[in-house]
């Protein structure tokens, strides 16, 4: 086990289910060309919370996500993380990124750093780590998504699946309340899926609160707290998993399944 | 054919051709940097969303890159010393140099710039970087990598650029020749001999950025 995990655990099992840690209100986005993207979306995560977040493509769910860190600026409503508000224009939006991971679908490693230099990058510029304190930490992330072999590596010599678990210990070396997952798997080949969501799966049992959009069937029925589901930039069902993939009572959420489920 | 080869001329004065030999390095090499640090600031204006810099940076480009080197020359030598601005003849071609090899640099590195992937800048601010910290840590460096190529070819067009500056009577390899040439009349021998110096500088320059790329770029051959 790594010094990392009782860190989180101390965090938030104490408080799951009970302090908000997320709170996202009526949301609103428009982009620039007037398409109107998010439409009054809310949603609130408690803390150590895994939500999954479905939907057809093209619904806003990256844009909503990504609101949340401030990739995405919005127009109206409210985002608050951790109690920091997020400014609409995302003026000082840097301190409450620290706080907030996320894994990209592409993985978006740099490829001129080696896989230990990935993760050590924003401790040490941004956390003020002396880079052994930081390789230290680098190095026990990497052993607990299974690649610690590979830390003076660069990212072009792994595989899809090496690369997007990286991605997870890079963002985890930040120390994040919140992670924030894009479609984790959708650019693997069917093979690697599965060690990037065993290693979210984890990640879910250390307290870790997440806000993944996957279409991954399995891992929203057994790892999820609750799923929702946002289609045409509206948020149409908030529920349990079994009550989402189990008793689905919106027209469209039951077309998106049979879709997903085949 | 009747012109007796006469080297002798090259070894009397080998003295005069080492300096010449070794002001074109110096000035190369200075204006090579401080250019290369004014192309990147370029390319960074030319890539940001601040329409002010770009315009700034694009005119400095469209400028220098579309007048003859030499009128750069003469007007920072002969027409900045109006304004007060006198250089000697070195820091002159220096800073000339420099300002024109900064622009061709500025247009080469924002390619590489712009051929970095937007996922790239967005994994940055994600971790909570600045865009500045962005562009300096995760952008530049893969930016570089990639125009490495087209960058080191400017390079050697700006040493053989260098030549130019004798004009301004800085005592380089060229203006080295001339006056070896003015008091000798060899001018086969000398300038064969200059010809032979220049491409030995830059085969050491190729030497040079061939193991700035294994040391830094390593990571470039595992792309895909
Ligand atoms: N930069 C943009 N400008 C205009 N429209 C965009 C932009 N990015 C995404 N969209 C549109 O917004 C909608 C939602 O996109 P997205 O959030 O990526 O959906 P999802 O992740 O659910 O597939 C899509 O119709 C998409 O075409
Ligand atoms: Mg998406």
């Amino acid at each position: 086990m790594s010094s990392f995990e009782p860190q989180i655990n101390a965090a938030s099992t104490a408080t799951l289910g009970t302090e908000p840690i997320i709170v996202a209100k009526d949301v609103e986005k428009w982009y620039g060309n007037g398409f109107h993207v998010l439409k009054g979306v809310s949603l609130t995560v408690n803390k150590g919370e895994v939500v999954v977040l479905m939907g057809p493509s093209g619904s806003g769910k990256s844009t909503f996500i990504r609101t949340f860190n401030g990739l995405e600026p919005y127009q109206g409503g409210s985002i608050e993380i951790d109690g920091i508000a997020i400014a609409h224009d995302n003026k000082g939006i840097e301190l409450v990124r620290r706080e907030v991971g996320m894994v990209f679908q592409q993985f978006n490693l740099f490829p001129h750093l080696s896989v230990l230099k990935n993760i050590t990058l924003g401790p040490i510029h941004l956390r003020g780590m002396s880079p052994s304190d930081a390789e230290e930490l680098g190095m026990s992330l990497l052993d607990r998504v299974g690649i610690s072999h590979q830390a003076s590596k660069y990212p072009g010599q792994l595989s899809g699946g090496q690369q997007q678990r990286v991605a997870i210990a890079r963002a985890l070396a930040m120390r994040p309340k919140v992670m924030l997952f894009d479609e984790p798997t959708s650019a693997l080949d069917p093979e690697m899926v599965r060690e990037v969501l065993d290693v979210m799966r984890k990640l879910a049992e250390s307290g870790m609160t997440m806000v993944c959009v996957t279409h991954e069937v399995g891992f929203a029925r057994e790892v999820a707290d609750r799923v929702i589901f946002l289609a045409e930039g509206h948020l149409l069902t908030d529920t349990t998993p079994d009550e989402f993939f189990n008793h689905p009572k919106d027209e469209r959420v039951k077309k998106f399944l049979s879709q997903i489920l085949h | 054919m009747n012109y007796a080869f006469d080297f002798g001329v090259i070894w009397d004065n080998a003295g005069v051709l080492l300096a010449g030999a070794w002001l074109t390095f110096k000035i190369s090499l200075l204006a090579i940097t401080f250019g290369l640090i004014i192309g990147i600031i370029g390319a960074a204006f030319r890539t940001s969303e601040n329409r002010i810099l770009d315009g700034i940076a694009l005119a400095y480009v469209e400028i220098i890159r579309n007048t003859p080197y030499l009128i750069q020359l003469f007007f920072i030598f002969f027409g900045l010393p109006n304004l007060g601005l006198k250089l000697s003849a070195e820091q002159a071609a220096i800073f000339s140099l420099a300002v024109n090899f900064g622009a061709y640099s500025t247009e080469i590195v924002r390619a590489g710039v712009q051929s970095i992937a937007k996922g790239q800048i967005e994994a940055g601010l994600a971790i909570g970087f600045k865009k500045l910290a962005v562009f300096r840590y995760i952008v530049l460096p893969p930016a570089l990598a990639n125009v490495y190529p087209a960058l080191i070819g400017q390079v050697i067009l700006a040493v053989l650029f260098t030549s130019v500056v004798s004009q301004i009577a800085a005592e380089d390899l060229t203006f080295a020749g001339d006056y070896l040439n003015a008091r000798t009349f060899r001018s086969f021998e000398i300038y064969f001999t200059i010809a032979l110096i220049y491409l030995a500088i830059v085969w050491l320059i190729k030497l040079l950025s061939f193991l700035v790329e294994r040391r830094f770029f390593e990571f470039a051959k595992y792309r895909r």
